[in-house]
């Protein structure tokens, strides 16, 4: 995992294509230091909106008095994590702020955006209407647990290979929500990906990419 | 969201134990997609969660010709299933039309029935609403009402019920089966959403402990003929405008049977018995769907912003019609 800390290329240029190697693939490292860049951007200006808009409230999603955190066992990107969180922590928070796994995104947190999208047994849910709480005993499978060490998933080969995004923020939920479409039963025109991916919203309009990414990305296994 | 308790249930009698012993202050969490929403926006604000993701109600099985659904199946499974596909198209295409696809994989056909509406006043606790707050008065009335309901409304609320799969019920004739601290009850799901009148803080009939445990549907001889059409502002994940579900049955060019009903413009899924009255017996051709669509709405009542709904309603269930009846 790079650190998001450091630029990933170490040019500063955030804009710079991720580098591609001779046969055409992308380490996971570089791929996921973009993103994350991006996604810390964007991040960072959606905080500053929250609190404009509402008056300075804190950014934490928990209000009024806690309550005692209780201990669960999650299993995620087949690695069983023991943490104790308050019982109204979302798996989206849980995943984010007590796991560190920072690639799963907070978009609108209303499930309206999707880019907090993860599987969970395989299934793509909206990881921010559910709580952590809920999800013991289930396999969840993030962004971070897609790869195979350093090899992308074809999904993730996918966006690269068709530049199916711009800033990036969304693009964690779009891969993620591209894998459990592959596995639901659509039929195979574009329309059916333009339907099947409507949970995803990307707000710079890379459409068009994200299309060709699912459409070129669907029948290929891990 | 503010804080809360959690408890998990295991069987249907333990979750009712659960929720009785805080009676005031308990809800039940299935998929949670609505609940979870409300909760972060202070609109429902339970002190006690109880999971009844472990009970065992998320199996569709075939009874007596017809379909018996448990309350945890989710809609995606529901929407997919070989059987609601063949035999009640209607269902599938109103669920598939509902939401995104990561919500349908959530959320639950009891929930999808308990679905609270997406009326704006309702949903911002900085505005009156008789819904929420019972007396503090409807912000919808004189406000931007566009999206609202034009059937079943009231001088209290005029909030939409937003629940496409629910349309689809209404019109199939479904029964809703309730567990609760006095034992098991069905309700007819025509019966089971309240009009608003002067309480519409009250939606349904499920008293407070209750648990919806399942759905069943009839056997049909016509549901096989059954579609959904729903009319928004943008081709997906939105919320309908205006929708229908129509089932009907033909003997040669004639209609001898029809169930209809309609979704976005009422205060609860809209089952218009005007509406199938007006096609039964009747030739399955234009002037006679517009003729049930004029009954349908007869008793309309539009707002400033929402008028439009009515003249769109009504072309929404020609069309359906006509696509059921393989004209279209």
């Amino acid at each position: 995992m790079s650190d998001p800390k450091q630029p990933p290329h170490g040019t500063g240029a955030e804009g710079d294509a991720p580098s591609v190697l001779d046969d055409g693939k992308t380490t996971r490292r570089e791929f996921v230091g973009t993103a994350v860049v991006g996604g810390t951007l964007l991040a960072a200006g959606f905080l500053s909106l929250s609190a404009t808009a509402q008056g300075g409230a804190k950014a934490s999603s928990l209000e009024g008095p806690s309550v005692a955190p209780v201990p669960i066992k999650l299993q995620v990107n087949g690695q069983e994590h023991a943490l104790e969180v308050e019982p109204r922590v979302t798996l989206l928070d849980a995943l984010r702020e007590n796991l560190g796994l920072t690639g799963s995104k907070k978009g609108c947190d209303l499930g309206q955006c999707g880019a907090c999208t993860v599987l969970v047994e395989g299934r793509r849910v909206n990881s921010c209407l559910t709580l952590a709480v809920m999800q013991q005993g289930k396999r969840i499978t993030t962004i971070e647990g897609l790869s195979q060490g350093e090899t992308l998933h074809p999904m993730q080969q996918s966006f690269l290979a068709h530049d199916g995004f711009q800033c990036g923020y969304c693009t964690p939920g779009q891969i993620m929500s591209a894998v459990g479409f592959s596995r639901e039963p659509w039929g195979q025109t574009d329309a059916d990906i333009r339907e099947g991916m409507c949970g995803n919203i990307c707000r710079c309009g890379a459409y068009p990419h994200i299309v060709a990414a699912v459409r070129d990305g669907r029948g290929k296994q891990a | 969201m503010r804080p809360i308790d959690y408890t998990a249930a295991q069987d249907v009698r333990g979750a009712l134990q659960k929720l009785a012993a805080r009676p005031l202050e308990s809800a039940p969490i299935g998929g949670g997609t609505n609940l979870v929403d409300l909760m972060k926006i202070h609109v429902q604000n339970p002190a006690l969660l109880v999971d009844i993701n472990g009970l065992p109600l998320a199996e569709i099985q075939e009874v007596e010709g017809g379909l018996r659904i448990g309350a945890l199946v989710r809609n995606s499974d529901l929407a997919n299933h070989p059987l609601v596909r063949e035999r009640y198209p209607v269902l599938s295409e109103a669920l598939l039309s509902g939401a995104s696809p990561q919500l349908r994989n959530m959320a639950t056909v009891g929930g999808n029935i308990l679905q609270r509406t997406r009326c704006a006043y309702f949903r911002d606790i900085s505005q009156p609403c008789n819904k929420r707050e019972p007396g503090s008065g409807c912000g919808a009335l004189e406000g931007f009402n566009r999206m609202h309901a034009v059937l079943g409304t009231s001088d209290k609320c005029i909030a939409a019920n937003p629940s496409d799969m629910s349309v689809a019920l209404a019109a199939l004739d479904a029964t809703v089966h309730v567990s609760g601290p006095k034992g098991e009850r069905t309700v007819a799901f025509g019966d089971f959403h309240l009009l608003p009148g002067s309480t519409p803080e009250r939606e349904t009939v499920l008293k407070p402990g209750e648990l919806i445990t399942h759905v069943s549907l009839p056997a049909s001889r016509f549901a096989a003929r059954s579609r959904y059409l729903k009319v928004r502002d943008r081709a997906s994940y939105a919320f309908a405008l205006a929708s229908a579900a129509v089932a009907i049955e033909l003997e040669g060019k004639t209609i001898k049977d029809a169930r209809v009903a309609l979704g976005g413009v009422g205060t609860k899924p809209w089952r218009s018995a005007e509406a199938e009255k007006a096609l039964m017996g009747q030739p399955a051709d234009e002037v006679h769907f517009k003729a049930a669509a004029a009954a349908a709405l007869k008793s309309a009542k539009p707002r400033t912003h929402n008028a439009f709904k009515v003249e769109l309603a009504r072309r929404t269930l020609v069309r359906v019609l006509a696509l059921a009846a393989g004209l279209a």
